[in-house]
């Protein structure tokens, strides 16, 4: 057979890093991470290898909706700086390869979820699959600049399928987790798209700060953070946690507040000064991590 | 590289990294037989 030269990468058979970079290893963490502190914080316990299979399972979930994603975006994910480099823009991979990676593990981590713990978690896994990739990635990213804030209930299932593939049930500790990342997800957003604006706009996707302007965005992270930090400090008040959690929450909450305050009061326009808004989403990133760390320290260490 | 070269390559990668995964996918589920059905040893 004739040597032919390798000129289309996308005709090949898809590399596994490539696969495996569809599935956004890096927001799989948090998503497994606070999966893991839900499961942990139910009173319940599973046996180890059926905990370990509902977060295996969550993970899997989240990287079916990273490359569903992915597989919708590449047209749009070219035209940004930040996301020109993924295996589908970067032609490294075909996009039908992608959608069936997707499809086939989504579909592989709900039937493994209802057979390893219960049908309840499963449903809930595939309603935030389904709710990631069709509200939020197909209906409302490309339509209105409020698209974080509804999307966002699709990154606050994890801890609510933990608990639930632990108990069987919800309760209200799992839904007011729910709330807390559900109204920490536009504050933690619009913070990053204040920086990276203008590879949004080239997009043409409605981000916060192309619609309504960075001072609008500015004083909606400013207002976001305050019923956040309410539901953070809410299950202290309502007796849910102990003293470890609620006085932790309260500082924690307290600095995010304050970051956010500085943030609100910035007035820069160019990416290069916006320090505020760069230390807020930082510090957003480990607030959570933090926060459901201290959560799950105080159900072990306060029990 | 020759695009044969390249495809056998990718095909031998991906093969080598599915028999792993089934592998553990076997133990896997053999592990949560035995919880499921209560045998704790």
């Amino acid at each position: 057979m004739p040597a032919i030269e390798l000129t289309n990468p996308a005709a090949l058979p898809a590399d596994w890093r490539d696969l495996l970079a569809l599935t956004k290893p890096r927001v799989m963490s948090l998503v497994v991470f606070s999966g893991l502190c839900g499961l942990l914080v139910a009173p319940a316990s599973l046996p180890f290898v059926l905990g370990f299979t509902a977060i295996l399972c969550i993970a899997l979930g989240a990287g079916a909706c990273g490359a569903l994603n992915q597989w919708y975006e590449a047209d749009i994910d070219a035209k940004m700086r930040r996301t020109a480099k993924r295996p589908l823009p970067a032609g490294r991979m075909d996009r039908q390869s992608a959608l069936h990676f997707g499809v086939g593990l989504a579909f592989f981590s709900v039937i493994l979820m209802g057979l390893a713990t219960n049908w309840f978690a499963a449903a809930l896994l595939a309603v935030s699959i389904l709710f990631y990739v069709i509200v939020y990635t197909v209906w409302l990213k490309p339509r209105t600049a409020q698209n974080i804030v509804i999307g966002g209930a699709a990154g606050a299932f994890p801890p609510v399928i933990g608990w639930v593939a632990a108990t069987g049930h919800l309760s209200a500790l799992p839904l007011l987790l729910f709330a807390i990342i559900f109204l920490w997800t536009p504050p933690h957003f619009w913070a990053l798209s204040l920086f990276v604006r203008s590879d949004y706009a080239a997009a043409g996707i409605p981000m916060l700060p192309v619609v309504a302007g960075a001072q609008n965005t500015r004083r909606q992270i400013f207002f976001y953070s305050l019923p956040m930090a309410a539901a953070a400090i809410a299950p202290w008040l309502l007796g849910l946690t102990g003293s470890i959690y609620g006085i932790s929450a309260a500082v924690l909450s307290f600095v995010f507040v304050v970051l956010a305050g500085r943030v609100f009061a910035s007035r820069a326009t160019e990416p290069a000064q916006m320090a505020p808004e760069k230390k807020l989403f930082a510090y957003s990133v480990f607030y959570l991590f933090a926060l459901f760390a201290v959560l799950v320290a105080d159900r072990w260490l306060g029990a | 590289m020759k695009l044969e070269e390249e495809i056998v390559r990718r095909q031998r990668e991906r093969a080598r990294i599915l028999a792993l995964l089934l592998g553990a996918f076997v133990v896997l589920i053999f592990f949560i037989t035995i919880a499921k059905t209560g045998m704790n040893w």
